[in-house]
């Protein structure tokens, strides 16, 4: 007798078959087996999970996040941002290779993989490093990286410094299929810098990050996907010049996907104030007017996904001379309620296409499982409802990061069941 | 205890014109004390202060030592040497280990912007900011204000120009925003390379030319340029740096009228300005030296929950409010 699960009377929203109804969706072992109005009289003796009021969606998929395993299992492991993941609604996420040692190589991959297995939360996929070490000089083993189990390559954390590097990554990733995704960043400009270069950063008296570092890496990355056909994924799109180029980059049928993160199209430089150090982050945070480009990007599809870039620290790093604070923010648990708060509530987004942006798209550019509630489709499913206030409490938080720069607000959206093969792996308290 | 500026003094920027005003008048009677044969008052007598210096200075930290001393407080300095990342300990650590010995008061001085403001969040003692990275040194503004005042009998309306690297100028902010809340104008001047690049959203005037700046200004304050901007490619040399931006007599004599030259120091002679007018008649920097240490009283008796009105009254014997 195979495990039946149904979700019954939920509002099901799944933009890869163009769907928007209230309908029940069954699970048979582990695989969606059917959506739609009377399937609960083919599944007697199923679990019933009631969704009545909740969006189920196909799982979210995170495409840019930082686990911190191997190396600072201190502030993160595999299996703590699994189950964050899983409390944040997403059934997998993609990790970055910037760990220590760097994920470079077969074997590190394969690491990553059987952690993730044993974590037995959201799935984790890993990117392997684009440079031996990232850094910046020969290329890692791509194809070796892909078979065990490498979905994408990225220097993450550090640019891709060598235009000659990036142009060759690219060709030579065509073999795989994988796409580049690059942290857009001129490192000459954006050297010694610790928040938008910008009046905030001439009052605080901190050294700035202008935009066009940002921007003249996006450009160069798109001229060379141009050039060369390969695949350039454009990682946390920060500024309203990186949406004119990636918009003058598809125009002209270039293949170039990008991201933006949650705290992108939510939060200004003015949070840096105070020498918040929970606001710090590279990219880091912009004007208004870059806020409201990347929202209007999200919107017209220009941006492709939303990633988290999920990236805890110690409380004791993040305690300290903002200049001297590493960057980043943990994510993962909070990006439905900041995109349902910034993006849906003033309606920016609708939800099919927030689902699009967090679980179709990211799919569809990665080339994951997922993304889709068609019958045969693995049921990684996310059910959340958008209308639900909480406060964010990051002592609460299942990742073992706690720097966020939501704690203390009341956001909107809360996931309610996650979903991996048709299992519970989270559960709302 | 919270008086009229509040807790601490961080910056000049979170300050009320009506607050800046208070600190300038409390020092005036506080200026006779320095010029006495015994430059001591009680009022400030068992308080506690430690004089944090993460960064090598001489003349704030002797002033602030000064002005501490002259008022009868208990002062330990405590020279740390180079962030707090080197030297092993946290910031908050040192912090705390500082409050654990119930100490009233801390001048911080650090080479970090915000680490004032990361210390007065941290412990309950009163924090005055000597100087933190590139954003403020509050006493150094204050003194430049008074400097000023006592000269021109008022701030409102006078035309202030801040030459030289404002883009690393602790000091620039701070005269930037004092200025500003007491009524003055404020233009800067130097290389592009050199000013934030936001610095028209700070409310000031930009030139170019030195030049155009004397021919405005009624008072200059010029900056010391520091000499590893060089190294660091902002400025091709101090030759060309002295020839293009250099406050010289000449240049000053061309504008035909007097102009009020300041310099927070230590001053590179030939470079930001040329000898002859930092020694010349209307070089107001040891001026500037003197009030320091005024300003510096004025703020410490007023954090220490010293009452403005009996500032005159104090420094006869009273004790502070505290």
């Amino acid at each position: 007798m195979s495990k039946l699960i149904l979700l019954r009377g939920g509002r099901v929203v799944d933009p890869s078959q163009r769907l928007d109804a209230v309908a029940d969706v069954l699970i048979a072992d582990g695989k969606i087996a059917a959506v739609g109005a009377r399937v609960a009289e083919g599944a007697p003796g199923a679990e019933i999970l009631d969704c009545a009021g909740l969006v189920v969606a196909p799982g979210f998929i995170d495409v840019h996040c930082h686990l911190r395993e191997p190396g600072r299992e201190d502030v993160e492991t595999i299996a703590t941002g699994a189950r964050a993941a899983a409390a944040g609604g997403f059934t997998a996420v993609c990790a970055m290779p910037n760990t220590d040692p760097v994920t470079d190589n077969q074997a590190a991959v394969g690491f990553i993989v059987r952690q993730a297995q044993r974590a037995d939360a959201a799935r984790v996929y890993p990117i392997g490093a684009v440079s031996v070490g990232q850094k910046g000089g020969s290329l890692a083993e791509f194809g070796e990286m892909v078979g065990a189990g490498a979905v994408a390559v990225s220097d993450d954390g550090k640019p891709v410094a060598s235009a000659h590097l990036m142009r060759t990554a690219l060709e030579y990733a065509r073999t795989f299929g994988i796409p580049v995704a690059d942290h857009c960043e001129e490192p000459t400009l954006a050297q010694g810098g610790a928040m938008n270069e910008g009046l905030m950063s001439a009052k605080l008296g901190l050294k700035g990050i202008p935009s066009e570092a940002e921007e003249i890496m996006a450009i160069r990355d798109i001229l060379l996907a141009r050039r060369t056909g390969g695949h350039v994924h454009l990682c946390h799109m920060s500024t309203r010049g990186s949406v004119d180029l990636i918009r003058w980059g598809k125009e002209r049928n270039i293949n170039v996907t990008a991201e933006v993160c949650p705290h992108h199209i939510s939060l200004t430089e003015d949070a840096v104030d105070g020498y918040d150090t929970n606001a710090k982050m590279n990219p880091p945070l912009r004007t208004a007017d870059d806020v409201e480009a990347l929202r209007d990007a999200v919107k017209d599809g220009t941006i492709d996904v939303i990633a988290t870039d999920h990236a805890p620290h110690h409380y004791d790093e993040k305690e300290r001379e903002f200049a001297d604070a590493p960057n980043g923010i943990v994510g993962l648990e909070t990006a439905l309620a900041v995109n349902v708060t910034w993006l849906v509530r003033p309606g920016i987004l609708d939800v099919p296409t927030l689902v699009e942006r967090m679980s179709v798209a990211p799919a569809r550019i990665f080339h994951l499982p997922g993304g889709t509630l068609r019958p045969g489709a693995p049921a990684d499913v996310t059910v959340f409802d958008p209308a639900a206030e909480w406060v964010v409490e990051p002592a609460r938080f299942r990742s073992k990061g706690r720097n966020s720069p939501y704690a203390g607000m009341t956001l909107t959206g809360r996931v309610h069941f996650t979903l991996v093969d048709g299992r519970v792996i989270h559960r709302a308290g | 205890m919270s008086g009229p500026l509040g807790k601490d003094l961080l910056g000049l920027e979170p300050l009320s014109g009506d607050q800046i005003r208070l600190i300038l008048d409390t020092a005036e009677p506080f200026k006779e004390i320095s010029e006495r044969a015994i430059k001591k008052v009680p009022t400030l007598r068992g308080a506690t202060i430690v004089n944090l210096f993460f960064e090598a200075s001489t003349r704030t930290r002797v002033s602030f030592e000064f002005a501490e001393k002259r008022l009868s407080a208990d002062t330990v300095n405590v020279a740390a040497s180079g962030s707090s990342v080197s030297k092993g300990e946290t910031l908050v650590d040192t912090a705390r280990n500082l409050e654990a010995m119930r100490i009233d008061m801390v001048v911080v001085r650090h080479g970090a912007s915000g680490a004032a403001q990361f210390l007065a969040e941290r412990i309950e003692s009163n924090v005055i900011n000597a100087g933190d990275g590139t954003h403020e040194h509050p006493t150094q503004g204050l003194l430049d204000l008074l400097t000023l005042r006592d000269h021109f009998g008022k701030l409102d309306g006078l035309k202030v120009c801040i030459c030289g690297d404002v883009l690393h100028s602790r000091v620039a902010r701070s005269n930037i925003w004092g200025l500003t809340k007491m009524g003055a104008r404020v233009a800067v001047c130097g290389p592009r390379s050199l000013l934030p690049n936001a610095i028209d959203g700070m409310g000031v005037t930009v030139f170019d030319h030195i030049e155009e700046a004397i021919g405005w200004a009624d008072a200059l304050n010029v900056l010391r340029l520091q000499l590893e901007r060089m190294t660091a490619g902002y400025i091709p040399s101090l030759r060309e740096y002295n020839r293009v931006f250099g406050v010289s007599r000449e240049r000053l004599e061309r504008a035909g009228r007097d102009l009020l030259i300041l310099h927070p120091g230590p001053m590179n002679r030939g470079v930001e300005i040329d000898s002859d007018v930092a020694d010349g008649p209307f070089s107001v920097i040891l001026d500037q030296v003197t009030n320091g240490v005024a300003v510096r009283m004025a703020v410490l008796y007023l954090l220490s929950g010293g009452r403005p009105e009996l500032a005159e009254a104090a420094k006869g014997g009273g004790g502070a409010a505290r």
